[in-house]
């Protein structure tokens, strides 16, 4: 079983709903990313979503694009991203990572390449925003012998017929952006929410993530009575950007942000 | 994966794309799941209007009375004289409404967002040419526009930001990335996967995610269809070479498809060299670029050895683009159309040199083809033809010009 399916049946067999916040590799420096990542666990998080840095986040909203540009400026990319995730495993063996990103950095690596080094590294799920099922079946054929599961999107504009092809496809959990828009922007409608997992439940046996929209423990809170999986990225995000000069204070506060959603979404079950 | 193989007939290349919106392996559709509902929405409203005879008449009656269509070919008898060869005629884009051929597709485009309701338009731009386009049919059609910009390039093009907002567009300047067009289109796919219900967004050129490539495609065709029947007409037979640039390349891929399977038509498509291959300063993909995946599509693009977009440049705003149309790269690879560049100072010399032999300005986009014919054009014998296109007028590019030249205008 791999580390995300074992995570997830762990996490279901205690009742809990999991928490997955983001951060950018590199934001605000490749120094903080790999203590982020283990202060993040050590309040709360049960899998870690990093982001690989992109020139042209076409997904994303403003925080995540200027996550996405501090990381350039310090020269991390994917290869960088992959050396995170290898010193972040040295001392948690344990809690799953997967990567967020686009896809043209992994074209030009390969997908071969790619898959094994990530393997290697200890990345155990890959999410490629911008390839759709009807495009990967090369790049899931390289992921699959090294274990890694591929993380796929579903949006309020995903057809019906397309939920089933896509949680083929899928491993790991599948991730439902709840809003129309971009990583960021509106708030989310719980109701709507509950109703499009429902139907995502309808097709498949995957645990089902919510993300886009949820900043805060009240959001958090109601999405875990829905999902088995709360995503939170530019809400941590935005505090990360405002404290990027002091890591000491952006350390304390993301732990204690991350706290904070950690007690919420207990709270809701 | 998409068939591979190459050598393609040149008929075979005019059926293309695949259903999948494929040229051999590139184009395809590369977005997040939230798009992919909305094109394949905008797919099946294309496939159902571009054969209504309605839409057709519609879009026909467009191009005649409000475009000024056709457009001419006109022998450039002085400028062939002076160049010492083939007889090189120019496609006169330059004539249409608004001063380019940008404004076929958008004609195109919002006839097509009006059949499927849509109440909002938006757009990138580059140079502005196609925002121009884009708010001009808005404002025909009493459609809301919101036009996405590069804040270099809202700095480079003055006048056509103004027309845009006397048009009664709102133009957005983007200051994330490189500020130039890669970043407006970013803005622009933000905006529409924001707002899709009402909002229909139109690209403004032959690239992007399926079904954009081909629909720009079939709009900017009726530059090669009438230049097919108009060459015909005035020598009686086929010319031997198109010559158009390549920034995207709507405007070359609109000449080239309808001679697709003339196999004895050459086709050239000139990129911009910029400062020079050497200097690293230019748009020029084919020269340096390699195939990734950018804007929805696989295509060749300008990266770093990480695969991070790199900044193009150009004196043209229209050319300065990292990635290209994923036809074209297809056209290259099947071996049917072969692919060039012209450096700045080369479409500058050109600039002057067809403003003052034939009275004709070209803009700056053009006369990077111009620069190409002017080495093409003495290769030929006298009795064979060139035409080049000349896809926009150079009003617009006076500013950038005389600053190059050291004169304040």
């Amino acid at each position: 079983m791999s580390r995300l399916a074992q995570r997830f049946a762990d996490l279901k067999a205690a009742g809990r709903t999991a928490l997955i916040p983001f951060v950018t590799a590199g934001d605000p420096n490749p120094e903080l990313t790999v203590p982020l990542m283990h202060a993040m666990v050590a309040n709360g998080a049960d899998v870690i979503e990093l982001g690989v840095p992109f020139s042209d986040p076409m997904a994303d909203g403003p925080v995540i694009q200027r996550a996405s540009e501090r990381a350039l400026e310090h020269h991390v990319s994917l290869r960088g991203v992959l050396e995170v995730v290898r010193t972040f495993r040295r001392q948690d063996p344990d809690t799953p990572v997967v990567l967020m990103g686009y896809l043209n950095p992994v074209e030009v690596m390969g997908y071969a390449a790619f898959a094994e080094q990530a393997a290697q590294a200890g990345v155990d799920g890959v999410l490629t925003v911008d390839l759709p099922p009807e495009e990967a079946e090369p790049f899931l054929a390289a992921l699959r012998p090294h274990g890694l599961d591929p993380i796929f999107l579903l949006a309020p504009t995903t057809a019906e017929g397309r939920i089933g092809t896509i949680c083929k496809v899928a491993s790991g959990f599948v991730y439902y952006v709840s809003v129309k828009g971009v990583t960021g922007a509106a708030t989310l409608d719980v109701e709507a929410v509950r109703s499009q997992v429902a139907r995502i439940r309808s097709h498949t046996g995957l645990p089902v993530g919510v993300g886009f929209g949820i900043k805060d423990g009240p959001s958090a809170a109601a999405v875990a009575q829905v999902a088995d999986a709360v995503i939170v990225g530019s809400a941590l995000v935005r505090r990360i950007e405002e404290l990027r000069d002091d890591p000491d204070t952006l350390l304390a506060q993301i732990s204690g942000f991350v706290d904070e959603l950690r007690r919420a979404i207990d709270g809701a079950r | 994966m998409p068939k591979t193989e190459q050598h393609m007939s040149g008929a075979e290349l005019q059926q293309l794309p695949d259903a999948g919106g494929h040229f051999g392996p590139y184009g395809g559709r590369f977005v997040a799941e939230t798009l992919m509902g909305p094109l394949e929405e905008l797919r099946q409203a294309y496939e159902r209007y571009k054969d209504d005879p309605q839409f057709i008449a519609e879009f026909e009656y467009d191009l005649k009375q409000f475009v000024g269509r056709p457009s001419p070919l006109y022998l450039a008898e002085r400028w062939s004289a002076k160049l010492g060869g083939a007889k090189v005629y120019l496609k006169r884009e330059d004539l249409n409404h608004t001063g380019a051929h940008k404004v076929n597709n958008t004609i195109g485009q919002a006839l097509l967002a009006k059949r499927m309701g849509k109440s909002r338009i938006i757009a990138e731009t580059g140079a502005g040419q196609h925002g121009v386009a884009t708010a001009t049919v808005a404002a025909r059609l009493g459609l809301k526009c919101v036009v996405y910009m590069g804040a270099v390039d809202v700095e480079r093009q003055k006048i056509n930001v103004f027309r845009m907002r006397l048009l009664g567009a709102e133009v957005v300047p983007v200051h994330s990335g490189s500020k130039t067009l890669k970043d407006a289109l970013n803005e622009a796919m933000r905006d529409w996967v924001s707002n899709i219900d009402d909002t229909f967004y139109i690209i403004g050129t032959v690239a992007g995610p399926h079904p954009y490539p081909a629909m720009v495609r079939d709009f900017q065709s009726v530059i090669g269809r009438e230049a097919r029947e108009q060459c015909l007409e005035q020598e009686g037979r086929l010319p031997d070479a198109l010559v158009a640039c390549v920034g995207g390349g709507s405007n070359a891929m609109g000449l080239f498809y309808p001679f697709l399977a003339d196999e004895a038509v050459a086709m050239y498509g000139v990129e911009a060299g910029g400062e020079g291959i050497a200097s690293g300063r230019h748009a020029a993909r084919f020269a340096t670029g390699r195939p990734g995946v950018l804007h929805g599509q696989r295509t060749y693009l300008m990266e770093d050895e990480d695969g991070q977009i790199i900044e193009s440049h150009s004196v043209s705003a229209g050319l300065d683009y990292p990635g290209v149309g994923p036809e074209h790269v297809w056209l290259k690879e099947s071996g049917r159309a072969t692919y060039v560049y012209a450096t700045d100072e080369e479409a500058l010399a050109a600039f002057h040199d067809l403003t003052r032999t034939e009275g004709i300005m070209p803009a700056l986009e053009s006369s990077h083809a111009l620069a190409y014919a002017t080495k093409l054009a003495p290769t030929m014998a006298p009795d064979r033809i060139i035409i080049v296109n000349l896809s926009g007028r150079g009003d617009k590019d006076i500013h950038t010009v005389a600053a190059l030249e050291g004169i304040t205008v």
